[in-house]
Formats: structure tokens, sequence, C-alpha cells
């Protein structure tokens, strides 16, 4: 077992690591203040330099980790809220898990911002566009680097934000707005869920530091599945149900699309949407406690998969294919921390991340080719004119269809493989949502890349291979699709070639103690996993040759808008109206609720008790004039009558 | 002798401006609520901060027949909310220099003149003579709204007027009452009540007696009909001088004057006034969503906040008292913040209609960026100053009841709701007719703004700067209420 | 001829409280039922009086000159409130030619 991880007293890796996220946060500022005033060259040398840095310092952390023995430690900057018994300190915990995904973040951020600065050339607020994804940078560091729930909450929010900025970056569109809008709600939901874990967290282990809370949960007396353990966890994965678009909270995702391709890139595919991966995997000692939580999170998981695959099979246009196929993948890789595969899972979010931004870069690419144009119908033929966008989202496609050996098959293969042993009729929808992403994505690649053109004359004038600055990121990332599964080669190729896996083994030091059952290493034989690995590879190549048939040989094109559909496509069509269904179970109800409380309830009910009060008094004086007669006589008598009552009272009370 | 001085500048000062003619009064006042913050960051720097009574307290008979003695001081919570107000007060000053009110001199005057009453309601250590202070402070605001507000504001006022002094009434006959039952000649000292040992059928009709004042002036649902028409009709300075330091009057009484004086009171009723509180958050969340006039909408938005803060101060735990100073110092800033920027656009295209209004983003950069920072700070994004007062509130009230803190929690989604529309329908979208020729910030609004944004990130990054200060005051105020 | 306490004294306590207990009553209806303004002036001299005729038995049996002290003052007062009272009465003729209670109604809603 890994020992608790030690604090650091030394004050320049302290000063290394804090640079990490402040670099970004840095440009930033400067190009935020500098938006319009900054030449763009100046801009894009900020954004993408501070980047650059951070990836650079990374790498040094991580080289430096792994020379001192590989021990996780603690930098403790100051203390940032105290109250009573609690203290969250603004610090950050450096260990395997979080090196990775700084790494990540950091490494695959650098290479978009520089495809930015080709792709946003063009408009005019690029240094706003810098600013937002340097802060976007900055948050998402928070969130990996933070040393306990809470810092990883403001990381969390502020991703949060930075979505919402980016996805509204051209906010005079109403309709991007409100995309942003719902992304923005929609997180916040599952943020709620996330706050209210953490103080569980508090309140059940007095602390909400990491090396507190997982030193404590090991020592965890109320046994496996104890109530508590499952409300925290539960209450948690709502917030990653939120961030990484889980049903009943994904929606909000394939509207993200609105936002400038780059950001769907970096934001709603690579990192942040990976973000509730993390998390569940950062939280494993909890997890491993309440087994029941990650049943439910294998059935979301599997559920989010199928789902997403089948709305992505009949969409048009070339982002939403890709963020439904983002969900479906998001699913996968709850899927695996469902059975407890949680290395699986994060290799399933490394290499999603190398040929998710790949894709989607790639259809930047071609989006920018096609002079905006999204919608796969009106494009075609295209390998001809991009002739690197082709090669390159041709490497993603077969690496997301998990064709080897191209990384995406290392991970799903493993990923699936766990979930076989673990239940087959889960293993059973995995493989459906395989087959439909195979073939989606094929139809993808076939309609785009082949056949002939069907847009416009002006576009087919227009069309050209995208300048170095955007080509390069996607040279890299293929290369890095090609050859990122090999980080985790399975058992079968020779035993402990897993170098993930080794690398990683230390962050489930506590789980081990915690619950040693739910974390033994995967016990399958040789000739199953050869089936196994058959079956996802043929299952793959079948899709992939249906496709063929269809859209290559036999030119079929998605009908045009308006035509009739059969009811089951219009149903997948129209994403089986849960947008709709929404609309009409939660946002209207609201709005009706919102105007009902202020009209009837405040105005009338509340306010009408209120005036009530002063009508009854202005009424009571209203009547009581009327004694006030003016008769003299009246006025003696009345006098009379109460001098004599009182002394009657008087005399025979007192 | 501090404290003294810091009670009666401001009210000295009011003369001094009375007396002047025309638009000058207007700078004479700022400077003399510039010398006010000097004032109080003096006080500050003799302030022990690790003391958790009272200190640089002053004392000497009123009406020495009575027992009423004038006693001041302040404590770490007194000192912070007195910071607020001294802190605030400048800024709504300079945020009127676009304005050319008609007799400046006694605008300006009333505004000084309140500042006194504030200040004597955080200082005050004697009953009656919170209970003047108190009063003194309603008077020159229900002029200022009065005189110088919108189309209903007379009988808007009015109410306000009568409602508040109508709480005030049940809060002078529970001061009353206790102060006839302290021991030899009566006093009115806020210890002796302190002191008194209640039966617990007494406490609980005081509570009420006390608890109707603070929670109309708060205003906690349903005590709070009168807000949001009364922000919408006075004129933005008093809309501010309302929301950013005068409901804190009512928090404050209830920490001060009601917590400890009737602790088994509180443990008879806690769980009522935490529903209504959460009520309120809901209640005015979810109103907030489908308002139409921008001030409207942040009022109630307002309530939403406060009956927050309300339900974390009577957990009577230690996170949600401390949120509850911490959130009432960020409320302060933030919606005096939010009422400017509504002014801004207000003075500019002369309407406060969301639906009229869109695409100021495009004209005015600056305006977008402190727009949307005081609004993240509103909707509690952490490193802002809200997510540390709401992150507190909220552990408070759910160690106090789990189902209560996921309710109240609700805020956390509404707001970004509510807020969130708001900044769409103003900033974002295509212009309209109003707003076509918008012009960015001048320097005059970005010296009000430059100081609010500061310390939304302050309170947000470091809030341990206050919280530190309050917190022997807190803890010595629960050994109180626990006694 | 003895002193005027001990004539005073010649005739019971109690018919001197059932007198002026009388004149009191007759004052009070007096007042209640007539209109006149005059007449309800005098019935409240008449009550005054009653009060003085007690005051002052009252002060003889019991050898207490005090309660005489208060008959003059009654008497003092009621002179100046007769020069206040009546010259009111005069003016209220003069304007409306009658001195008549109920016609003064001015002062009701």
């Amino acid at each position: 077992m890994q020992e608790i991880v030690m604090p650091t007293n030394n004050q320049g890796m302290a000063l290394l690591c804090l640079l990490v996220p402040i670099l970004p946060l840095l440009g930033f500022i400067l190009n935020g203040l500098g938006n319009r005033k900054l030449a763009k060259g100046l801009v894009s040398m900020i954004g993408c330099g501070t980047v650059l840095a951070s990836f650079l310092i990374s790498i040094y952390l991580f080289l430096d980790f792994t020379a001192n023995g590989s021990q996780a430690y603690l930098v403790d900057y100051y203390n940032w809220i105290s109250a009573g018994d609690m203290r969250i300190g603004f610090s950050f915990m450096i260990d395997q898990l979080t090196l990775l995904m700084m790494l990540m973040v950091t490494g695959i951020g650098f290479f978009i911002h520089l495809y930015s600065a080709g792709y946003m050339s063009h408009d005019e607020n690029f240094g706003k566009f810098f600013a937002f994804i340097n802060l976007f940078m900055f948050s998402m560091l928070l969130l990996v680097m933070g040393s306990n729930y809470v810092m990883m909450f403001v990381g969390w929010e502020g991703v949060g934000l930075c979505s919402y900025l980016l996805i509204g970056f051209w906010n005079k569109n109403t309709n991007y707005n409100n995309a942003a809008k719902k992304a923005f709600v929609m997180n916040r939901i599952g943020d709620l869920g996330f706050l209210l874990g953490i103080f569980l967290i508090f309140i059940t282990f007095g602390s909400v530091s990491y090396p507190e809370v997982f030193a404590e949960a090991a020592r965890f007396t109320g046994g496996i599945d104890s109530n508590i353990m499952i409300a925290i966890t539960l209450l948690l994965f709502v917030g990653a149900m939120g961030k990484s678009a889980q049903i009943p909270l994904f929606t909000w995702l394939p509207d993200a699309m609105a936002g400038p391709t780059p950001v769907s890139a970096l934001i709603h595919a690579a990192t942040m949407v990976t973000a509730g991966i993390y998390m569940v995997l950062r939280s494993n000692v909890l997890y491993v406690l309440a087994p029941t939580t990650l049943e439910v999170i294998a059935i979301v998981g599997v559920a989010t998969a199928v789902l997403a695959a089948t709305i992505g099979l009949a969409q048009n246009d070339i982002k939403k294919i890709l963020a439904y196929s983002t969900v479906s993948q998001l699913g996968y890789m709850f899927l695996a921390l469902g059975v407890m595969a949680f290395s699986s899972s994060i290799f399933h979010v490394l290499t999603h991340a190398f040929f998710k931004a790949l894709l989607f870069l790639g259809a930047g690419s071609v989006i920018h080719a096609m002079s905006n144009e999204q919608d796969i119908r009106y494009m075609g033929g295209l390998r001809k004119y991009l002739p690197i966008t082709f090669l390159t989202f041709l490497i993603g496609t077969l690496a997301i269809a998990g064709i080897p050996p191209f990384a995406g098959f290392f991970s799903k293969d493993e990923l699936l493989a766990h979930v076989w042993e673990h239940n087959k009729v889960l293993w059973g929808l995995g493989m459906l949502a395989s087959f439909m992403t195979s073939f989606y994505m094929f139809r993808l690649v076939f309609l785009t890349f082949f056949g002939t053109f069907r847009g416009t004359e002006s576009q087919k004038h227009h069309l050209h291979e995208s300048p170095i600055s955007m080509t390069l990121p996607l040279i890299v990332l293929a290369i890095l699709s090609t050859v990122g599964g090999f980080l985790g080669i399975p058992a079968v190729f020779g035993e402990n070639m897993h170098v993930l896996q080794n690398y990683l083994a230390p962050i489930y030091g506590y789980a081990q103690v915690a619950n040693a059952a739910a974390v033994a290493p995967l016990h399958i034989d040789h000739a199953t996993e050869w089936m196994l690995m058959g079956l996802s590879v043929g299952v793959a190549v079948i899709a992939a040759l249906i496709a063929y048939v269809m859209y290559v040989s036999k030119k079929t094109v998605p009908v045009a808008e308006g035509e009739r559909l059969s009811p089951l496509h219009n149903l997948i069509y129209n994403k089986y109206y849960i947008d709709e269904l929404y609309d009409t179970i939660i946002v209207r109800p609201l709005m009706w609720m919102s105007s009902a409380f202020h009209r009837f309830l405040d105005v009338i009910v509340v306010d009408g008790i209120v005036n009530g009060f002063g009508k009854m008094v202005m009424q009571s004086g209203r009547s009581l004039r009327y004694a006030q007669s003016g008769a003299i006589g009246f006025y003696i008598m009345v006098m009379v009558f109460s001098i004599v009552l009182i002394l009657f009272l008087n005399f025979f009370i007192g | 002798m501090i404290t003294a001085l810091l009670l009666f500048w401001p009210a000295l000062a009011a003369l001094l401006v009375l007396l002047i003619k025309g638009q000058g009064a207007k700078k004479v006042a700022f400077v003399a609520a510039l010398v006010e913050f000097a004032l109080s960051l003096f006080a500050l720097s003799g302030f022990n901060a690790e003391n958790g009574g009272t200190q640089l307290a002053l004392n000497f008979p009123w009406i020495e027949s009575a027992g009423i003695s004038f006693s001041i001081g302040m404590d770490g919570i007194s000192i912070l909310m007195v910071l607020l107000t001294t802190f605030l007060v400048p800024l709504i000053v300079l945020s009127s220099f676009k304005h050319d009110y008609k007799n400046p001199n006694v605008f300006y005057a009333l505004i000084l003149f309140m500042q006194t009453g504030l200040i004597g309601v955080f200082v005050a250590m004697d009953a009656f003579l919170f209970y003047f202070m108190w009063e003194v402070a309603l008077i020159p605001i229900y002029f200022i709204a009065a005189v110088w507000g919108g189309e209903n504001r007379i009988k808007v006022t009015f109410k306000f007027f009568v409602y508040t002094i109508f709480g005030s009434l049940f809060m002078l006959a529970a001061f009353v009452y206790l102060y006839l039952q302290t021991p030899g000649i009566h006093s009115s000292d806020v210890n002796a009540f302190y002191q008194l040992a209640l039966s617990s059928g007494e406490q609980s009709w005081i509570f009420w007696f006390l608890f109707i004042a603070f929670a109309i002036k708060m205003p906690v649902f349903p005590f709070h009909t009168w807000q949001p028409d009364t922000y919408t009709e006075s004129p933005t300075q008093a809309t501010m001088l309302l929301s950013g330091i005068m409901l804190k009057m009512g928090i404050y009484g209830v920490i001060r004057w009601l917590l400890p004086i009737v602790p088994m009171g509180v443990s008879q009723w806690d769980e009522l006034v935490l529903i209504l509180a959460i009520i309120g958050i809901v209640y005015g969340s979810i109103i907030a969503i489908r308002q139409r006039d921008l001030k409207r909408l942040v009022a109630y938005s307002s309530i939403a906040h406060v009956g927050l803060i309300a339900a974390g101060i009577f957990t009577l735990n230690e996170q949600g008292l401390q949120g509850g100073v911490i959130q009432m110092l960020s409320h302060g800033i933030n919606v005096v913040g939010l009422f400017f920027i509504i002014d801004i656009i207000f003075s500019r295209t002369n309407t406060r209609e969301i639906t009229s209004l869109g695409g100021i983003t495009q004209n005015a950069k600056a305006l977008s960026i402190f727009f949307m920072i005081l609004l993240l700070g509103s909707v509690a994004l952490p490193l802002t100053n809200g997510f540390v007062g709401e992150f507190l509130l909220l552990s408070g009230v759910f160690q106090y009841n789990y189902i209560y803190g996921a309710v109240a929690g609700l805020t956390i989604i509404l707001g970004a709701v509510y807020m969130l529309r708001m900044f769409q329908g103003v900033m974002f979208g295509t212009k309209s007719e109003a707003t076509e020729s918008f012009t960015d910030l001048t320097m005059n609004e970005m010296a009000v703004l430059i100081p609010l944004v500061i310390m939304v990130f302050w309170i947000g990054l470091f809030p341990n700067t206050f919280l530190s200060i309050s917190e022997p005051a807190v803890i010595n105020l629960l050994s109180i209420i626990n006694r | 001829m003895n002193n005027i306490p001990e004539v005073i004294r010649t005739i019971p306590l109690e018919y001197y409280l059932y007198f002026s207990a009388a004149l009191f009553v007759i004052g009070v209806i007096g007042v209640l039922t007539r209109r006149n303004a005059i007449i309800i002036f005098m019935c409240v001299e008449l009550m005054l009086n009653a009060v003085n005729v007690l005051l002052t038995a009252l002060a003889s049996y019991r050898g207490d000159a005090n309660a005489q002290v208060f008959v003059f003052f009654i008497m003092a007062v009621a002179a100046a409130e007769v020069c206040v009272g009546l010259a009111i009465i005069v003016m209220t003729y003069r304007n409306i030619r009658s001195t008549d209670v109920q016609l003064l109604n001015y002062l009701k809603w």
C-alpha cells in the first residue's frame, strides 16, 4: 500500500507546480485585457506559449516524480477557507493520476491551441477566444491538481464557466446562447449533487482533503455497501453525470457543438467531459466501498453508450455525429468504472482524447474548407481536396472503431474484456454500441470523403487543405492515435507489458485495503481473450463493410430535410424527443410556476394578506368614525356611563 | 472613542452637506464618506482580532435613573458590518455622480445621516440605543425613496415604512419586557439581556416578537412583499442602501439580539424558521426566473440569497454562522454592483425591460466584463466571493438536516437559470432599438466598479482575511447561546 | 350660638350624602337631557355645588379644614369657568341665534 501522501517543503517544486495552472491564467488576463488591442500573432504566441510552458513543466514534474521513487506529494499554498473544524487548503496533490491528467490536458491542449491559431484567425474576437480557452486550461488544471474535493469543485465549476463562455462565443446568435445556458444549467444540476457529496464526505470523514479522506475511508468500519457510502458515491456520480454527459443529463453536449470546433475538440471531447471519470477514479476507494453505486454506474454507462450510438446513426451534422459518439464513448468509460476496470477506463480516456480530438479537429478542417458547412449531405469526395485531413481523419475513425493496431482497439478491447468477466449482458450491449460506433463513423467518412462532391459550386471552388498550424496538430494526434494503444498491451502479448496499469497501480492502494476483492486483477484465460478480441474486431469490420456497401457502392445519401422518414428513423433522427420531453416536464412547469408564484401567490396571496392588514385598519377607522357623531349629549352620556361602569366594576371586582 | 467618532462623523458631515448649495454637495459628501472609510480602517488597525468580546467600547450613562446607557463597541461581527457600510457608502455616493438630483444637499445629507443610523445599529450595545438607531436609519431612507423615487413611490414607500415600523414595535415591546426582567435598577445593556434566565415559555413569545421585526427587515418569506416594489421604485442609490446594507441590519439583529437572548426560544422554533427561509430561497429564485424588470429580478434574487443566510445562521453551527457573516459582505458587494450596472443600463437606454434590451456586449466590452464578474459572484462561482459564503452556509444547513441542505442547494441551479437568462437577454443577441448606440463605461463608473470587483476576488480568494476577524466573535456568541 | 361646624353637625352626615348625591344626579340628568347650553351650564354648576356641600359636611365632621380649601378652589375655578363658558355661549348665540347644543355638531366626522 502506498504511504500517506507526504507534504513537500521544496519551495522550488511548489513554485513549479503553481506555475502550471498560473501560466494559462496569465495568458487569460493578458489576452482578455488585450483583446483587439494586441496583434493576432502576439495573442497566439501568448495563448500557445503559456500552455506549452505548462506542458513542459508538467513533463519535468513527471520526470522528477518518477526519478524520485514515485512518491505522491502534497503542495500546500495557503489556508483558503477555514470555519470551525472545516479547513480547506489551497493546495495541490501530485500523484500518478494527476500527472497523467496534467500531461494529457496540457499536451492535447497545446496542440489544440496551435490549431486554433489557424482556425480562428479570421475571427474579430481572436483575443477573447484565446483568453477563454486559456482560462479553461487554468480551471482544468486546478480540477486535476487540487488536493481536496473543494479544489476539484473549483476547477469543476471553472471549466463549466469556460464551457458556457465558449459555447456562446458567437453570442449574437440566440440558439448558441441557449445552448450555452443549457450546458451551464445542466452542469449545475450535477454540481449540486457533487457539492452535497462533498458535504457528506466532510460529515463522514471530517475532512475534504484526499489523503485524509482516503486514509479514513480505508479504515472505514461501516462495511461494504453501507448507506452512507452509497449516498456519497451516488451524489458524486450525479456530479459526474452532469459534467460527463450521462443519462439523464447528456442533452447539453450535442448542443454544445455550437461553440467553435477547437472548443468542441478540447472541452467537449478530450478533457472537460472526462472530468467525471477522473473524479470517480480519484475517489476509487469510496466507490469500492459501494458496489451498488458501481452497478448503477455500469448500467447508466452502458445505457448512455447504446442510446447515444443509436442517435449517432441518423445524424447528418458532422459535429453532432462526433458529439453523440463522444457521449457514447463516455458511456463506455463509465461502464468500465462500473465493472471496476479503473485503469481500463482511464486508458480509454487517454486514447479517446487522442482520437476524438483528432476527429474534431479533422471535422474542423473540413468545415473550414467547406466555408462553415457542417451537413454531410452536402459534402462528398473531399479526400482529393483535403489529403492530410482525410488520412488523419481515417486514422481517427479506425481508432474509434477499434481496428488494431490503432489506440482505440487496445483500450476498448481491454474494457470489454473486463465487462465480459463481470456481466455478459452488459458486454453484449457494449458490443452492440461498438458495432454502431463503427457503422456511423464509417458512414461519416464515406459520406464526407468518398463519392462525388454534393455542395455548391462556390464551395467547390473554395475547397483547400488547411494551413500548417492546423494540419500539424492533426498529424501529431494521428500519430498518438496510432501508437497510443501500446501503453496498455494486453496480457496475451506478454505479461507486465501494460505500462499504464503498472504506472497507476499505486493509486488503488487505499482501495486495496478497503475492499481487496474489488480491485483484483483480471482473471481471464488467453483463449477467451483471443476470442473477445476477435469478436470486437469482427463486429467493427462488419459494420464498416455494411457502411461501405451502403454509402460507397450504392451511393446512398441521407434524405433531405422535410422528407418522410420511417417511424423508427424519425424517432432516432429526433433524438428520441428527449429535449422535447425535458421541455415539457421540467422547463415549462418551471416557467409556469414562476409566473404563477409571482402573479398569484406573491401578489395576490402573500401581499394580499399584508395589504389586508392595512385595509383592515382603514376599514375599522372608517367604521369607527360614525361614533364621532358631534352630538355633545351623546358624548357626555357615554362618558357618564363609562364612569359609572368603572366605579361599578371597581366596587364589585376590585 | 474611535467608535463614537465613526458613529457621529457622518451625522456631522450631513449637517455640513446640508449647507452647501448646488451640485457641489455630492463631492463634499463623497469626501466625507471617504473620511469615514479611513476612520473605519483606523478602527480596524486598533482592533484585536484574537478577542471575541466587545472592543473599542464607550459607555456613559444616558438615562441614568432608568439604567439606560449610551453603550457602543464592536466585536468581530460588528466591525465587519461597519466596514461593509463604510466601504459601500462612498461607492454609493460616487455612483450617483452622473445623476443631478433635485435638492442635492438634502439628498446627500440624508445618505450620510442614514450612515450614522446604520453604523449605530451595528455598534449599539444597549437595547434602547439599538432600537433608537434602528429607527434613525429608517427615516432618511424613507425620504430618499419617497422624494426622489419613481412613479408609485408614495404608495410603495409608505407601505415599506409602515411595515417595518410595525415590525419594530414588536421588537420594542420585547425589549421593554426584557428590560423589566433585569435585576436591581433595570438595565438595557446587551450583556444584561444575555444573562437573563427566562423560562422557555417567555423565550418562545419573545422569540417571535424579535423575529418578526428582523424578518421584515431582511426580509424572510413571507414578510418580503414590501421589498420588490420598494427596490424597483426607489432611486438606485436608495436601492443600494436598502439591499446592500440595510437588510444586513435584520440579519445582524438576529445574530446579536435574538440568538443569544432567547436560545431556548430558538431551539423551539428554529425548524420552522429554517423551513420559511428555505421556502424563501426556492420561491424567490423561481419568481426571479420570469421577471422582466431588471431591478425586480435582482430584488427577488436577493430574497433567495437572504433566505440562505437566514437558514445558515439559524443552524447555530459555526460554518453556518461564519458563512452568514461572509455572505453578508459578499451579498452587499454583489447586489450593489448589480444594481449599479442596472442603473448604468437604465441611464443609457431608459428602460429596464429585458425584452427591449440586448446585444450590449457588442458595444460595451468593459461593462460586459464587470457585469459578468458580479454575476458570477452572485451565482457563487468558486474563487468569487459568493462561493465562500454559499459553500459554508449550505454546509451548515446540510449538517443541520440533509433534506433542507439539498433543497436549499437548489439555489445553485436556479440562480444560474435566472442570472444567465438576464445576462443573455441584456448583453447577448442582436442589438435592439434602445441599445443601438450604447456607450461603454465612463471613468466614474469604472471607479465604482473596480473596488467592488477587487472585493469580489479578494473575498473569493482570501476569505480568511475576514473569516478570521469574525471567528472569535462567532465562537463567543455560540458559547453564550449554548450556555 | 355655637360655631358653624357644630351647627353643621346637628344634621346627620347621611342626610348630607343623600342630599349631595341627589343634587349631583339632578345635575347629571340635566346635562344629559337638556339642549339649552345655559341650562346645561347651570347643571354643571349644580354638580360642582353638590360636591362642595359634601366636602363642607365631611370637613366639619372630621374636623379637618383641608377639604374646605378644596371648596374654595372649586368655587374659584367655577367662577373662571363661568366667565369663559358664558362668553362662548354668548358668541355662539350671536352666530347661530340659538343656544341649542345639538346644532353645534360641526366637529363630527
